[in-house]
């Protein structure tokens, strides 16, 4: 175990929790401050992949492929809340559960009926092909830019809730959303755009790992999952609990599906260790969720104030 | 309270899956096709049903001069389910044949009402074990393989090769922990290390890099489907492609070459069957599937095309009297319907022998990315249960 291979895990963590943080940041959005259960968001996730995988082969640029799959996203998150899921907003969560959920359903069989159903192929830019060298640790460029790019997006948006009037808007209606509206606030536009702003940022992480995932039906609901997982241990509407939320879950998913079964190999007997290892591995994150919400049942960066 | 809400959603949203649907005709007799048609893996069930079909419609719609109709069902990749179809075939349709099914754990959930109705099973993909030995049953007629036979002809490839320190991989489950087993039954060298990873797990770059530290002679992996084209991006991502040799069973094959195109290059495939085998029957099928469905087919689509075949011979040799059962069985076990892949024989548990071979992914005739066949591995090679077969 050298120190080469826990900080490339460790940044294998990191490209895995920004990556998970595009998610939920764009999660918690819509479900603090629109109070809107949206199940179907790792389809949203599913549609940038696709779109972007799309373009990428009609137009050999990624870069265009990447910028028009997330902006292709924003559009059908407009038309998607005005087409219909805008009507949910004031139902029960678990009416926009089942809702949503029907979603995910439609949404994969939509692509496989107009994608077919075997993967579609995207590649990587021949330009992030390589490796760069960090610290003496070859990591693939590829994993590294979607790294800087998780991380300028979490830049992005601290800036646009901190520092602008729309941020302004959004944490007060995370916070307090009849107050908001009692201002004068259009609600319902100023839903619109954060629901349309969370699809995008799913269809960009869709559209980024394009080149390292298989792009098929159904590939929105692992992540979705962890995405879930993420907000609730960050606290539910908070972007700065997402996104340390979903680094710790990165880091902690990834350090432990490697270190886990080599720490029971050295403590017990061979065949019980690749029994046990991996299984402990993949529970561990819920382990640590469990354990999380028994001390902070609101999560880790809960927004304080309801209304 | 909304976290807490939540919580359960994860819950309740790791429960539920995919859809639904099936479809029906008239004819005499009737064949219940089952396969996985819908979710990720649905293109494989898709191959499988694609690929039967050609058989049929070859022989003109019939069956060794018999009309046929097919009543198609999806599992959806649920065991509880799949009995449920398998069932209804056998008791309300009353199908004389019961045909497909994509995957192993689907196949041992319907093997007892399966066995115990006596209705002729062709099984086109799924092969566990324990139906090879101690719960054989004689209505059960495997056109596929063993599930352990491809992995054991990648074994004896690797100790040929002399490889001496090879790193394993595969899912955390059943299949998983076989494709490994039956590796290891014919490899003779060490092992650099043995790695199980979550199923349907997307991020193998922790993995990788874990492997790149143990400086393997060869990795050896089993990642069916999506896994399969994750893991092989990654490795290449990583700068390995090329480097390590990376041998593998049912991972880049017809299903995910589609997707992976140059990506895959170079990876070493075990199977029983390649697209590029020089035989009239295979030469036909491709040609003929190609026309039809504007792809190269896979080997799901090899083994349902085959499972036609056997049918019509069958039939042919007992004159299409397909309401005797036991003679259909007879013929099943002995007819010699010219298999796609060539040499083909039942051995006494329904199970084939037949010969393994590798491939390498490499561009086709016509440019485009498929295999290319290697060497031959295990000649008239059977699987390694069949001697706990009772039968």
């Amino acid at each position: 175990m050298t120190f080469n291979l826990v900080l490339g895990q460790a940044l294998n963590g990191l490209q895995f929790g920004l990556l998970l943080f595009l998610m939920a940041a764009g999660l918690t959005l819509v479900f603090g401050i629109m109070s809107f259960v949206n199940l179907a968001h790792g389809s949203l996730y599913m549609f940038g992949a696709y779109f972007a995988a799309t373009i990428a082969s009609h137009s050999g640029s990624f870069v265009l492929a990447v910028i028009l799959a997330a902006l292709l996203m924003f559009v059908l998150g407009v038309l998607l809340d005005a087409g219909g899921l805008q009507l949910l907003h004031r139902r029960s969560h678990l009416d926009q559960v089942l809702a949503t959920f029907g979603v995910v359903l439609f949404a994969n069989e939509l692509v496989r009926v107009v994608w077919g159903n075997a993967p579609v192929y995207m590649d990587a830019p021949e330009a992030l092909a390589g490796a760069v060298n960090l610290f003496g640790v070859n990591y693939p460029s590829y994993r590294f830019a979607i790294i800087v790019i998780g991380l300028l997006v979490a830049l992005g948006l601290y800036l646009l809730i901190e520092r602008t009037r729309i941020g302004m808007l959004i944490r007060a209606g995370a916070t307090n959303r009849r107050m908001v509206s009692a201002l004068g606030v259009n609600i319902g536009w100023l839903n619109r755009f954060v629901f349309a702003l969370g699809a995008a940022l799913a269809g960009l992480a869709g559209a980024m790992v394009g080149p390292i995932l298989s792009i098929e039906p159904g590939m929105g609901e692992p992540v979705l999952i962890l995405t879930l997982v993420v907000i609730v241990i960050g606290g539910i509407g908070s972007i700065r609990g997402a996104f340390f939320g979903a680094l710790v879950v990165g880091v902690v998913d990834t350090l432990g599906r490697i270190f886990i079964p080599i720490w029971l190999r050295e403590s017990l007997d061979p065949a019980m260790a690749t029994a046990v290892g991996p299984a402990l591995a993949s529970m561990l994150v819920y382990l640590m969720m469990a354990v999380i919400l028994a001390f902070k049942p609101d999560g880790l960066f809960p927004v304080k104030a309801r209304g | 309270m909304k976290s807490r809400f939540l919580t359960r959603s994860v819950c309740s949203l790791a429960i539920a899956s995919a859809t639904l649907f099936g479809g029906i005709a008239h004819a005499q007799m009737k064949v219940g096709f089952m396969a996985t048609l819908s979710g990720p893996a649905a293109a494989l069930g898709q191959d499988m049903y694609d690929g039967f079909m050609l058989g049929l419609e070859q022989s003109g719609g019939k069956l060794g001069g018999v009309e046929v109709e097919v009543i198609r069902e999806d599992d959806q990749l649920k065991p509880d389910l799949a009995v449920q179809t398998v069932n209804r075939f056998i008791e309300r349709d009353q199908v004389d044949v019961v045909a497909g099914i994509t995957f192993s754990n689907v196949m041992m959930a319907v093997a007892n009402p399966l066995a115990e109705s006596g209705t002729v099973f062709v099984g086109m993909n799924a092969g566990p074990a324990p139906l090879a030995g101690e719960r054989c049953a004689p209505n059960f007629f495997f056109v596929g393989y063993q599930n352990d036979q491809q992995a054991e002809g990648v074994g004896k490839y690797a100790t040929d090769k002399g490889y001496n320190n090879v790193y394993l991989m595969a899912p955390n489950y059943q299949a998983g922990k076989d494709a490994v087993g039956g590796f290891k039954r014919y490899y003779k060298g060490g092992i650099a290390g043995e790695v199980y990873t979550r199923v349907n797990q997307p991020d193998y770059s922790a993995e990788i890099a874990q492997l790149q530290a143990a400086n393997p002679d060869a990795v050896y992996v089993f990642y069916p489907g999506g896994m399969g084209i994750n893991f092989i991006k990654q490795f290449r991502q990583a700068g390995l492609l090329g480097k390590i040799p990376l041998l593998s069973v049912s991972s880049f094959d017809g299903s995910t070459l589609p997707a992976l195109k140059e990506t895959a290059l170079g990876a070493i495939s075990g199977s029983f069957w390649g697209a590029d085998f020089d035989n009239p029957a295979n030469k036909k099928f491709i040609e003929t599937f190609e026309a039809k469905y504007g792809r190269i087919p896979s080997q799901y689509a090899a083994q349902a095309y085959d499972g036609a075949l056997l049918l019509d011979a069958a039939l042919k040799k007992i004159g299409g009297k397909y309401q005797d059962k036991d003679a259909l069985k007879k013929a099943l076990r002995e007819v010699d319907f010219g298999s796609v892949r060539g040499a083909f024989k039942f051995n006494k548990n329904g199970f084939p022998i037949h010969d393994m071979y590798v491939f390498e992914v490499a561009p086709d005739s016509k440019g485009r990315i498929s295999h290319k066949t290697l060497q031959k591995t295990l000649p008239n090679h059977p699987d390694s249960y069949v001697g706990k077969c009772p039968l």
